[in-house]
């Protein structure tokens, strides 16, 4: 039996991944910012697929959450297979209405956040049986977008650590890629008003705004082994948004 | 076999070092086979003798075979 931790799990994009894990029989690690939500999604889980999902939370900002979560994967199943750093925040504006607390909060999520999931994860991801990592992107961060510079460079971020991280531990046989999402449909595209979400839909080539079961299917292929000499790459599920 | 044992023998197998060599005064770097990817192994090896879990700040700390001792005592480890 396969063991994955996801990180912002308990609804968008990391929840979906968590349904198709558990589909597929991973035991879960899930984690979530609040309790109640990610207690929610582990428990349904559990039920529906018969696999064993342990649940944790925090601000994934803080480096102690992300040991946490590694300590629970440790006590619960010694080992972890795969690892999905989804955690993310979102927050659009143009760059001269964009405050320091956002800037802030913005890169210790996206970007700080993820470094710490990924390094507290490694050791025994090491352990693992064809360990592989995803992390998510976003369109943004190679395109560059208006109303989105801190946003988009939290998510450049994401890459360079992608890249990085594929390189110091391939040789440990540990894969690293990451799924670069277009315009999904999920909660974090509140901020955009009516006009923006028609706009990014007049964009994509297949014409709709992404959901978060297609980004959760790249994720999964990304950590099977049907991937197996794929590290590195940044994918994109933009529905054609970059073409 | 000891706990002190099992972490001597626990730094000359991740930093493969004869079955006889003296580890009790190493100091990481000092010796040319304890650079840092021989570190990551040598906190698995731990890892798994001890059956424990080992934060980051702990690894990063890990400087010494004085300071392993240290450490895996905060882990319940009675190295003696």
């Amino acid at each position: 039996m396969s063991v994955a931790l996801i990180t912002g799990a308990s609804r968008g994009i990391g929840r979906a991944a968590a349904h198709r894990l558990a589909e597929q029989g991973y035991d879960l690690i899930l984690h979530g910012h609040g309790a109640a939500g990610v207690a929610e999604t582990a428990e349904s889980l559990a039920g529906k697929y018969g696999v064993t999902v342990v649940a944790g939370s925090g601000d994934i900002a803080d480096p102690q959450t992300s040991k946490a979560l590694v300590r629970l994967a440790f006590e619960n199943f010694k080992r972890l297979d795969a690892l999905v750093v989804n955690a993310g925040t979102h927050a659009a504006g143009m760059l001269g209405m964009t405050g320091d607390d956002v800037i802030a909060r913005l890169f210790a999520v996206n970007a700080a956040g993820a470094a710490y999931t990924l390094q507290n994860a490694v050791r025994l991801l090491a352990r693992g049986e064809n360990p592989a990592v995803v992390l998510t992107a976003s369109v943004t961060g190679t395109q560059g977008a208006a109303g989105q510079a801190v946003y988009a460079a939290s998510k450049a971020a994401v890459e360079g650590l992608t890249r990085s991280a594929a390189k110091e531990l391939g040789p440990r046989g540990i894969r690293v890629n990451a799924v670069a999402p277009g315009f999904i449909a999920t909660d974090m595209l509140d901020s955009l008003d009516e006009a923006g979400r028609a706009a990014r839909i007049a964009d994509t080539a297949l014409g709709r705004l992404g959901t978060a079961e297609d980004v959760a299917d790249v994720i999964t292929f990304l950590l099977s082994t049907q991937a197996r000499f794929v590290t590195g790459q940044i994918v994109g599920v933009d529905g054609g948004l970059t073409l | 076999m000891t706990e002190l044992q099992r972490l001597r023998d626990a730094f000359r197998t991740a930093l493969d070092l004869p079955a006889d060599a003296p580890v009790d005064d190493l100091r990481y770097q000092d010796n040319e086979k304890w650079d840092s990817l021989a570190h990551m192994s040598l906190v698995a090896t731990i890892e798994d003798e001890f059956a424990v879990m080992i934060d980051t700040d702990d690894v990063i700390n890990m400087s010494s075979f004085t300071e392993a001792v240290r450490i895996l005592g905060k882990y319940g480890v009675d190295v003696k």
